[in-house]
């Protein structure tokens, strides 16, 4: 099954890759994009239907102006031009998760068009930045689901009967095309991640849709086409459908472009089809042959009006979008003083927002930062949650870091009063004063805790008092555990050293 | 009670209003009228005798209480069988959707109900709209009720023979390139084309969406006014529906006053190819509205020549679309599926089962009407002479304000007469199908009886769009003169049923 491969930096040397990527993105809006049924994802099969997305006889569509106004919105930050006036059209083919056997798309007249993506790759000389041509973004309606029943492969191949379920029918989609993308050179595969990775953010940022490609909110299909030399024609391209992780993407054109490379050096032509991606053998097979083009019979959709969206709407659009990520994040890169790696933490926690927030409320950018990547993820990340979903305000957390400045509250205690918040147990003070969580910090206790620590074990008093000053850890340590915690531990260190007569 | 079978629509109005009559009566004479002839005519393929007799008593009820109704509530109506209705059969005349019962209701369906109106049942037709006699029902035909042996026109020839054999006063079709005006014209009863986008076509099962108008029926321009003002306004559901007020149709029917009016007779929509009892009476019906004080104008429309063939390539283009949802998966008949067959078999045989040859016919032209390569060729071009004739309808509007015409070139012909004739077939059209290419409003109403054989002729007029009411002013500004001309309305004259 698997095709002959050469080494990667061996193909390379032959031939230059083209890259080609379409994306599709389900938009995240309430309703569908022509009835009023629910987008919600993992309903019971076929319980988020009505008429016009089973495609009943008699029953026509009725725009989503919502899924419209993402779609140019999603135009404008790719900084596409917004058509004037363009059309629906009928995308017309057989098949049974299809309900009116045509997808209403746009063909000739997309929403989007003619746009740009800049995205930052690791390159031998640094950072680099490659410009990723978008020739389009159209609006159309997903497909409903077809599940294959009784086969080995889950296939419609060997199966013994199929499902189907439209409730994804209907769904609005947003495709995202790029124009070939030539000059990556050996960085074709970091540029397609890169790519896929940068237009989910931007999506996420704009809201328009929860990109999650593991449950098909965000699918890619990869274009590669090899050719001898960057001078001359495009070769034939194949197209991986499908390929739902970042890794993924990556690891495909890097396996196609071997898989290529070997056909082409034994002068074997490349087909024009589709490609299944593996996720676990990391290796594509044939799909169906594209090499007698589908006839879609597209014409204009004659049941939806043509879409004109005014300049005013468009400017206004235009005006209410988000910072671009990758500018936002320089900026604050630069204003909080981070390293790449720590900027990258933020990200990877997915809380720069959080962050951003607190600091405009006045918290220090160091420790918003410590907060949110530190014990806010980490609690999160121990019950499966986003940060944010455990619903701790900027506020609670000045309060909290304020009380931590003034020696009210120590490290552990703070932790316990945050434990206290997520559970929704009050507000700051009063969960410390219900768990009885303030430091201690009357001398007298603390003093008869040193002395009983002391007596508990008197060679330790022996070791500070020749001069062995790393040995008063263990007594601190021994005050903070009898009085649970709730001691200063360098009041205690203070105050034993002066015990002891010791000098630090 | 028989003699209300007799009754216009506005009369049962009348009397149901002053409690005269109970809706019950008025529905069980009509009930009867259908049992005693429809074996004979075939206007109906589903008679929805307990649906109609409960909102009756509903309607009764309701009046008793003193509720403020509507002005037809109470009066039945047949509805072509192309209208989705909840709970009742809709088969749009094909077996490809035998026992299907929709689960949602049209919103003309919607309207009528609301409005009180019985729904007596489901006409006959051309399956999925495609003829122009009925014949080519998969029920079989229907039988005109002036002469049984002819056609009553199609595709909604169920409706305007339930018309003409006195068993509704009011029906409901839809008229794609004549649909509703060329049955009205060879069965002596008055029909509607209304303004493109000026009734909701939500749950119309679509034959061409950019064509497709549904659009009342009646015996007289006043009981089809009063129809078409309760089915018609801006509907959410149905993007292509106009939003602004509905032309206020019923009082046009009320005046018919024409005098000063600028009448133009369209040149290139007679003489060669039209009967000449046809075009007999035609040139009367346009003296007797000059001599109600229109002045005449000729004027020509060239593309008008090109309409026929446009019309059969942007239909077909659509409909070959429109119909691929009928594949055996989600509803109606599904063949061939064994546990032996492929998806692909089962969806291929059931629609080599479950369609007509018409239909096949056509989506076979439309396919490859689209197909890459032919597409410009064909169906970019079409489009092209459909914007011609808008212009030459602009043209003309600029000068006139109505056109007219015979409907029909001929009057009924004789069932299977020209079933092994398509393109005869189609030319039935001819006159009515520049309207719907230009998305503007026609009516059809009687203009006597061709001398030749005795059968009924229509005229059509026609006006720019939103201007409906228009076509009744006019319309019933010549009922009036032609029937007190003639004595009688035309129907007191036909033997047949």
């Amino acid at each position: 099954m698997a095709e002959p491969v050469i080494a990667y930096d061996e193909a390379l040397k032959n031939f230059d890759p083209v890259l080609g990527l379409e994306v599709h993105v389900e938009l995240g809006t309430r309703t569908k994009m022509f009835c009023g049924c629910s987008t919600e994802f993992g309903g019971e099969p076929n319980t988020h239907v009505c008429p016009v997305c089973l495609g009943l006889p008699g029953a026509l569509p009725a725009l989503n102006r919502i899924g419209v106004e993402s779609a140019i919105r999603i135009g404008l930050a790719l900084n596409c031009d917004i058509a004037t006036w363009c059309r629906f059209a009928r995308k017309n083919y057989f098949y049974p998760d299809m309900p009116k056997n045509f997808q209403t798309s746009q063909y000739d007249e997309p929403i989007c068009f003619n746009g740009y993506l800049d995205v930052d790759i690791e390159t031998d000389e640094g950072r680099k930045t490659f410009r990723v041509d978008i020739e389009r973004a159209h609006m159309e309606e997903d497909t409903g689901k077809n599940t294959h029943m009784g086969g080995a492969t889950g296939r419609i191949h060997g199966a013994d009967y199929s499902l189907v379920d439209y409730n994804r029918a209907g769904i609005p989609l947003i495709e995202i095309v790029t124009k070939p993308i030539t000059g990556t050179g050996k960085y074709a595969p970091e540029v397609a991640k890169a790519y896929v990775a940068a237009l989910r953010d931007i999506l996420r940022n704009l809201g328009v849709s929860d990109v999650k490609m593991e449950q098909g909110s965000l699918r890619c299909d990869v274009n590669l086409s090899l050719r001898p030399t960057p001078q001359d024609e495009l070769g034939t391209r194949s197209e991986t459908k499908n390929v739902n992780s970042l890794r993924s993407v990556e690891r495909s054109v890097r396996y196609e472009v071997t898989r290529q490379a070997a056909r082409l050096l034994k002068g074997e032509r490349i087909v024009q089809e589709t490609r299944h991606w593996h996720e676990d053998t990391g290796v594509t097979t044939s799909g169906r042959s594209k090499e007698q083009a589908e006839d879609y019979r597209y014409f204009p959709e004659p049941d939806l009006i043509p879409i004109a969206p005014s300049r005013e709407w468009v400017e206004e659009l235009r005006a209410t979008l988000p910072e671009n990520p990758a500018f936002r994040r320089a900026r604050l890169t630069e204003s909080w003083n981070l390293s790449d790696l720590e900027m990258q933490n933020l990200i990877n926690a997915g809380v720069i927002d959080l962050v951003e927030t607190a600091v405009n409320a006045g918290m220090s950018p160091d420790a918003a930062r410590k907060w949110y990547t530190g014990e806010l993820a980490r609690v999160a990340n121990e019950r499966s949650v986003e940060v944010e979903e455990l619903g701790v305000t900027h506020v609670e957390l000045a309060r909290i870091e304020e009380l931590i400045t003034s020696g009210a509250l120590n490290d552990k205690l703070a932790r316990q009063v945050l434990e206290g918040v997520v559970a929704r147990e009050g507000d700051v003070d009063s969960i410390i004063a219900s768990r009885g969580l303030a430091v201690v910090s009357d001398d007298g206790p603390l003093l008869e805790a040193i002395k009983a620590a002391l007596a508990a074990d008197p060679e330790v008093a022996e070791k500070i008092a020749s001069g062995k000053l790393q040995a008063a850890g263990a007594v601190v340590g021994a005050v903070m555990k009898s009085t649970r915690g709730q001691a200063d531990a360098a009041r205690v260190r203070e105050l034993l050293f002066a015990h002891l007569g010791v000098s630090e | 009670m028989s003699e209300l079978i007799r009754k216009d629509a506005s009369e049962l109005a009348a009397l149901l209003s002053s409690s005269e009559v109970s809706a019950v009566e008025v529905t069980q004479a009509h009930l009867d009228r259908i049992s005693q002839v429809d074996k004979k005519v075939h206007a109906f393929l589903h008679v929805d005798t307990a649906g109609a007799l409960a909102t009756a008593k509903d309607i009764d009820t309701r009046r008793a209480a003193g509720e403020k109704l509507g002005v037809l509530a109470g009066v039945p109506l047949a509805l072509k069988d192309i209208l989705a209705t909840q709970g009742l059969p809709t088969t749009v005349g094909s077996r490809i959707l035998e026992g299907w019962i929709p689960p949602y209701d049209a919103t003309v369906v919607k309207k009528l109900r609301e409005a009180g109106i019985v729904i007596l049942g489901k006409t006959n037709m051309d399956e999925f709209a495609m003829g122009s006699s009925t014949e080519h029902s998969a029920y079989g035909p229907t039988h005109n009720p002036w002469d049984l042996e002819r056609i009553p026109g199609g595709s909604g020839g169920g409706s305007s023979a339930s018309l003409a054999a006195f068993e509704a006063p009011l029906a409901i079709g839809t008229d794609t390139g004549g649909s509703i005006r060329q049955p009205a014209a060879v069965t002596g009863t008055v029909g509607v084309k209304p303004t493109y986008g000026g009734v909701s076509r939500y749950g119309v099962v679509a034959l061409a969406s950019s064509l497709d108008q549904v659009g009342p029926c009646g015996r007289t321009v006043l009981d089809t006014a009063l129809l078409h003002s309760v089915i018609a306004g801006h509907d959410p559901m149905d993007q292509t529906s106009i939003n602004a007020p509905v032309p206020s149709v019923v009082q046009a029917a009320q005046r018919g006053d024409i005098a000063g009016m600028r009448i133009g007779v369209v040149k290139e929509l007679g003489g060669e190819g039209y009967q000449a009892g046809v075009q007999q009476r035609f040139d009367e019906a346009v003296v007797v509205l000059q001599s109600l004080g229109a002045e005449i104008v000729e004027v020509s429309c060239p593309s008008f020549d090109y309409a026929l063939a446009a019309y059969y390539l942007i239909l077909p283009s659509e409909c070959s679309s429109n119909l691929a949802k009928f594949d055996g998966i989600r509803f109606g008949m599904r063949e061939g599926d064994d546990g032996t067959r492929s998806v692909e078999q089962v969806m291929s045989q059931t629609r080599a089962a479950g369609f007509g040859d018409e239909v096949i016919r056509r989506i076979i032209l439309g396919t490859y009407a689209l197909s890459a390569g032919y597409y410009d060729a064909y169906y970019g071009q079409a489009q092209k002479v459909r914007a011609l004739i808008a212009q030459d309808f602009a043209k003309a509007f600029a000068k006139v304000d109505v056109l007219v015409s015979p409907t029909a070139p001929t009057t009924a012909f004789k069932i299977g007469e020209k079933m092994d004739d398509p393109l005869a077939m189609y030319l039935n059209d001819i006159a009515t199908i520049p309207v719907n290419l230009a998305g503007l409003p026609g009516m059809s109403l009687p203009m006597g009886l061709a001398p030749e054989d005795g059968l009924p002729v229509g005229i059509q007029i026609m006006a720019p769009a939103m201007a409906d009411d228009r076509l009744y002013n006019v319309g019933a500004a010549l009922e009036r003169a032609l029937v007190s001309q003639w004595g009688a309305p035309i129907l007191s004259s036909m033997a047949g049923v």
